[in-house]
Parts: structure tokens; sequence; C-alpha cells
């Protein structure tokens, strides 16, 4: 897939005395704005957090796209990459920082053990076998751990998705119910309990 | 202390120890009932001073759990393997040395999790590395999950 | 001998969760801290957010395949963790290494050890609110990778060493551009101490905070500079050398303090005795053999083999308990993390939250590595 190297802005600018006209679908300005400004947010389980963070550095440098300041927390953050494997005992905890995102919301699932469980699918009591059976996935990136440039690819790959988006569009993306997720589903319903005090 | 010297030492502490010389280390069998006390006599005793337990973990034989201690001493840097078989696979129990040393509280939570081996005087015993309400012990060679996939 | 009362809670008590998603906690580690207003009176670690069952999955994997799951333990010492599973399958079958796969092995487990150093200063300074140093370490450590990429083939997860030797030989330009990064990070690291080592704010931050005794450093397992910094002696490479340790001049790192800022001492000079090995080495590579001839399909004979090795964070341990099979009865990986972890709670007691960051980052816990 190639990088489109001039992005155009989607407007027409005409200068006029006194400032600018700009002239455009409103959609595409504020998809353009959007795409070009997304904070992810601080969250890696083990191996592929290496990776990122070298991506966040000076060599491979993310914030060149837009993805400068990443957020603690999930309240201030547009993106989540996952990286890293996700285990039975971390998938409620992965839910709830989801559903504290605000919308519009995406996810980038990174690394061979988001996809499926990675090398960690045979034989095995604690893997959750790919994290979209928790949450619903934008972009996914294969390899254990993926370079730091494919990360940058897939982040542009979301860029453009974005940018292809239907900003006043009347349905919402939700996230999926967890189906397969045997003890994760019994763990938020217990919490859910708690919470109302039974 | 050379092993001879170890052997023999240790023959004088608990008449009923066993050996075992095949490997690298010696390996010294003790009894349950008398387990406690035998580790408190090598951790405190001036010419053995096992003060740093080093590796401990339990292995699901046929017949029998085997819980195994690598000690060595920083001191005089001699090393031993304590293993206790445990014939009772429904509900195995032994005494805890967490209060001897203190790295085995983490280590013993982590072999009744894994393992379900119940330590006796243990001063917090749950499960440290999977949820709380997990049913089984996924180190035992008879664990069954449906959410394990065979190759 | 008094064991521990469990903490009671007291009226008064404050509880906070710190994690597990937690820029500072260097993995998804859970932290309940029990506080009177700032000051810390009790910690209890949960673990278990990264348990991939490592050990049970190795128990279907053949001798070949289990060391590449290892590679994920502790991955920022990679090839070291390797190595120990590899010297394990060795002792146990009487492989005999070449000389120039021992070296090659020597090379890589000390660059691996310099890149792993690197990564925790830059981290200690980004947990303690100076980013700076997280790129000046970052800038080193690519360089380092790219070395590595060029042999092995991986950055992070190298899979490079097996039982016999290593994989495949070196790069030709190997040899060239390690002496070109060595150079250069000998005068690099004169920034580390302008950056952070002799910075007073830093200095005020880590001095007399944290401070693990001789006894309980020895009581609770712990090994690596968590141990050095507290003045044992436990260098893995020294006690029972190893691939040609015993061939080797460097020194064992031991601070008397037992705070952080000795630990961090410890560190910053074990990088300076890896830049001294590479040195001796970098220029007798033997000839020979990368690897030794061993059977396609290996079979370990019935028994119980321990290997232990001097990662980046203290002593690795491989336990295998073998029936003669093909594949593991039992493995048990003795992880330095877990046993410096176990030493937190002590560590902390009656420091405040700050001084809780400070604490970890020069633990240097490396959260997959605990679980497993």
């Amino acid at each position: 897939m190639d990088v489109d190297d001039t992005k155009k802005f989607p407007g027409l600018v005409t200068n006029t005395p006194g400032g600018g006209i700009v002239t455009g679908k409103l959609e595409d300005l504020i998809n353009w704005s959007r795409s070009n400004s997304i904070w992810p947010l601080i969250f890696g389980t083990s191996c592929c957090a290496i990776e990122m963070m070298s991506a966040a550095s000076a060599k491979y440098d993310w914030s060149r796209f837009g993805f400068e300041v990443a957020r603690a927390t999930p309240r201030q953050a547009d993106l989540i990459i996952v990286a890293g494997t996700i285990v039975y005992k971390m998938a409620p905890v992965l839910k709830r920082l989801y559903d504290q995102m605000p919308e519009p919301r995406y996810v980038i699932a990174m690394g061979a053990c988001t996809i499926s469980g990675g090398p960690f699918y045979y034989n095995n009591y604690s893997v959750v076998k790919g994290v979209d059976h928790i949450i619903p996935v934008d972009v996914y990136i294969p390899g254990c751990p993926p370079r730091p440039e494919a990360l940058l690819h897939a982040m542009i790959s979301l860029q453009e998705k974005i940018g292809a988006e239907h900003y006043f569009a009347k349905e919402k993306k939700t996230s999926l119910p967890m189906g397969n997720v045997r003890s994760a589903k019994d763990a938020l319903a217990k919490e859910s309990e708690k919470k109302r005090g039974i | 202390m050379s092993r001879e010297e170890l052997k023999q030492r240790l023959s004088e502490i608990c008449p009923s120890v066993t050996f075992d010389e095949t490997g690298e280390f010696l390996m010294a069998f003790f009894t349950p009932d008398v387990f406690l006390t035998q580790m408190k006599e090598l951790r405190c005793a001036t010419d053995l001073n096992f003060d740093y337990l080093f590796c401990m973990t339990a292995i699901d034989w046929k017949d029998n759990f085997t819980a195994v201690y690598h000690l060595s001493s920083t001191p005089f840097r001699h090393a031993l393997v304590v293993k206790v078989k445990l014939t009772d696979k429904e509900n195995p129990v032994l005494d805890s040395v967490a209060g001897i040393w203190k790295g085995a509280n983490f280590l013993e939570r982590e072999v009744y999790d894994l393992m379900g081996i119940r330590f006796n005087g243990h001063p917090d015993l749950r499960r440290l590395i999977l949820e709380d309400d997990w049913i089984g012990h996924p180190l035992r060679k008879d664990y069954a999950d449906e959410n394990m996939i065979e190759l | 001998m008094l064991i521990e009362e469990d903490y009671i809670t007291e009226e008064g008590d404050f509880v906070v969760n710190i994690g597990p998603q937690h820029p500072a906690t260097h993995g998804v580690l859970h932290l309940k801290v029990w506080l009177d207003g700032e000051t810390i009176k009790h910690i209890e670690p949960h673990i278990g957010y990264i348990h991939r069952s490592i050990e049970k999955m190795s128990e279907s994997l053949s001798y070949r395949q289990f060391i590449y799951v290892t590679s994920r333990m502790d991955y920022l010492s990679a090839h070291i963790n390797n190595q120990a599973c590899a010297l394990t399958v060795e002792k146990a079958m009487q492989i005999e290494v070449p000389q120039r796969a021992k070296v090659i092995r020597v090379l890589m487990a000390e660059l691996n050890r310099l890149t792993s150093h690197m990564l925790w200063w830059g981290c200690t300074g980004l947990d303690l609110g100076a980013v700076s140093p997280f790129f000046f370490a970052f800038r080193e450590r690519e360089i380092i990778n790219e070395l590595m990429e060029d042999t092995c083939g991986a950055r992070l997860t190298m899979n490079y060493m097996v039982p016999g030797g290593v994989m495949a030989d070196l790069h030709p330009d190997f040899q060239r551009k390690v002496k070109e990064v060595i150079a250069q990070f000998k005068v690099n690291i004169h920034e580390y101490d302008q950056l952070l080592s002799d910075n007073v704010i830093f200095q005020e931050r880590v001095k007399g905070v944290g401070y693990l005794s001789k006894e309980d450093a020895i009581s609770f397992g712990c090994s690596g500079p968590t141990a050095r910094g507290s003045g044992i002696s436990c260098d893995i490479r020294k006690l029972y050398p190893y691939d040609g340790y015993e061939n080797l001049k460097f020194d064992e790192i031991i601070e008397q303090g037992g705070d952080c800022w000795a630990r961090y001492k410890v560190r910053i000079a074990e990088m300076h005795q890896s830049m001294s090995i590479i040195d001796q080495l970098i220029d007798n590579i033997p000839e020979g053999d990368f690897q030794a001839k061993t059977k396609a399909v290996l079979k370990l004979p019935k028994g119980e083999f321990y290997q232990r090795v001097e990662t980046a964070r203290g002593e690795l341990g491989v336990f295998i308990v073998s029936e003669g099979g093909t594949t593991p009865y039992r493995i048990k990986y003795r992880s330095p993390n877990f046993s410096n972890l176990s030493a937190l709670p002590t560590m902390a007691k009656g420091c405040k939250i700050g001084d809780l960051v400070a604490i970890m980052s020069t633990i240097d816990l490396v959260i997959p590595d605990v679980d497993r």
C-alpha cells in the first residue's frame, strides 16, 4: 500500500486581502485535522512495548505524524495501541480502558499476540487468542515484534482510514460483546455486581 | 564444605535423610514431618548457614508431588537441593518456610497457585499469578481446560 | 523466627491502586498502596497480568523450540535468556561448544547487557521526570540494535543462541561496527553522567531512598545489581563462570550503600565493565565452527539439570526435569525479577509515593519476567 506523499489540504485556499477564504467540504476538513493529531494512550504490556518506545524515540519519531502527545490517561487519548500479549486477567482492564476513552476512538493491534495469540496459541491456558475478542480493532500489525517502521506504516494507514470516515454519519461504532472470553466476562459481571452492592 | 562433609553433617541433623548423588548438586530427601525443623537447622547452624534460597518449585510425578528447594550459602558457597515427597495427591500439604527465608513468601504462593500444594503457617496463602476465582491448578499434569488448544 | 503478620488495615489508611496500566510500572504491575498522607505504610504487589503460561507451554515444545519462548520473558536481555537455555541443554547432553561460538556468545551477551542498561538509564530519567535521557539512551540502543539485526536477523527477540553454539556466523561488518559503537559510547557515556549522575536534583531524589539491608537482600533471594548495591557479591559470571568468562578480566561492582543511589552507580559501572569485556574480545575472535554438530532431534538423558547465568537484572536459573523424551517433563525458570519484586514492600516502607517510583526504576523490573 503506497503512502501518498503529496497529501493535499482538502480545500481550496483563495488569498484575499485581509485574510483568506477556504472553500471545502466540512467533513474533509474535520477528518484532515483529526487524522493529523491523534493522541495515543501509553499502553504496553510486553515486548512490543519496547518497539513502540523505539518508534516514539528520535530515530523513528512518530511525532512527525502528529502523534506527539502520548497520554497516560485514557480520558485524553484517541488511540490505544495494544502492544503486547493480553491475558485473561488483563482483559477486563483493557476493556475498561477502552470504555473510558471518549469517542471517536481507534485501536491498533500491534504484534502477533494481539492478532491471534501469536506464539502463545497452542497449549496455553491464559492468553486471549486475539484482542479483537475484547475490543474492535482498526489496524492489525503482524510481526513479533513488528519493526518500528511497521508501526509507523500502521499509524499512517489509520490516518488514511480516518480521512475517509463519514464524520457526520448516524451509526456509531460500538465495542463487541465479549463472547469467547470466559473468565473475563465472569470477572466483569462480578465487578458490576460488586459495584451495585449485590 | 565438600559433598562428603555435607552428607555427614546432614545425617547428624536428621537420621532419616536419604541422598541422591546423580546430579550436579547434592540432593537430600527429607520427610514432611521433620521438614520444618530440618530447614531451620540448615539455616541457623553456623557451619552450614544456608541463607540463600535461590529456587523453589514443585514437580508433579505420577504418584507424588515433589517440592524442590535449591539452597546455597553466601559465606561458604556450598549448595544443596532439598526435596520433599508428598504422597497425598488430592490435598498435598507442607510446612511453610516463609519465616526462615523471606523470599519463600512469594515462591510458595506461586507453587500453591500453579500446583495446589498448601503450606501450613504461610501468612497469606492465596493465588498470586492467576485470578482469584480460577478453578484448578494449571501446572498439574491432569489439568484440563477448554482454552488449551493442542497442537 | 517470626513470620511477619499480614498487614491489617487501620483506620485512616488510604488505599491507592497503582497500575496495571501506568507509565512508571515498567510493565503491567498492580500495586495496592496503603498510605498515610503521602507516606507509604504497606505495599501489596498483584502480578499475573502478563502470565503467558510459558512453563506449561514448554512442556510440549522440543528442546530446540522452547528456547524461543524464553526470549519473550525478559525481553531486554533476550540473548542472555537464550544463552541460559542453550547452556542447560548442553550441560545435560555434554555437548562441547566450539571456541568461536563461545566468544560470539559472550560478545552478544555483553552488547545485550549494554542495551538493557541503556534502556534502564533512559527510563529511570523518564520516570523521575527528565525526558531527555530517554532519547539519548535510544540513540545508542538503535545503533546496537542495527548491528544485531545484521547478524541475528531481529532487533529485540533475537533467538540467536542454540544448543551447540549460535545460529549463524557473524556478519562481515560486525567487528568494524562494534568497534565504532564502543568508541563512540565511551565518549557518550560522559553525557549520561552530566545529565543524571551529576545532576543535583536527581541525586536528591535517589540518595537515601529505598534502603535494602544485606540480610534482607539475601533472605529475599535478590540478585544482580539490586543485591550488589547492598554489598553482596553475587555475580554469576565470577562465581560460576560459563562460556569463557573465567578467562576475561573484569571487576565485580559492589556498593555498600543499599539505597537507590548505590544501585544506580552499580549499573553505570557495569556498563563500563561490559565495554571493557567487549574490547578484550573483539579483536580476538577465533576462527572455527560457529555451531557444534548435534542431532536434529535432541533427547536429554533422564535427570535434573540447573544452569544459572547473569542477566542484566540478576540470576536467571533454568531448571529442567527430563524423563528422557524429546520434550521436557517440567521446566522452571528462576526469574531474577520475581525475587527482586518480593523485596519491594520492604524497600518502600516509610517512603513517599514519589520515592516509590525511584525505587521501582532502580530495581529495574521487567514484569513479563515476573509472571512468566
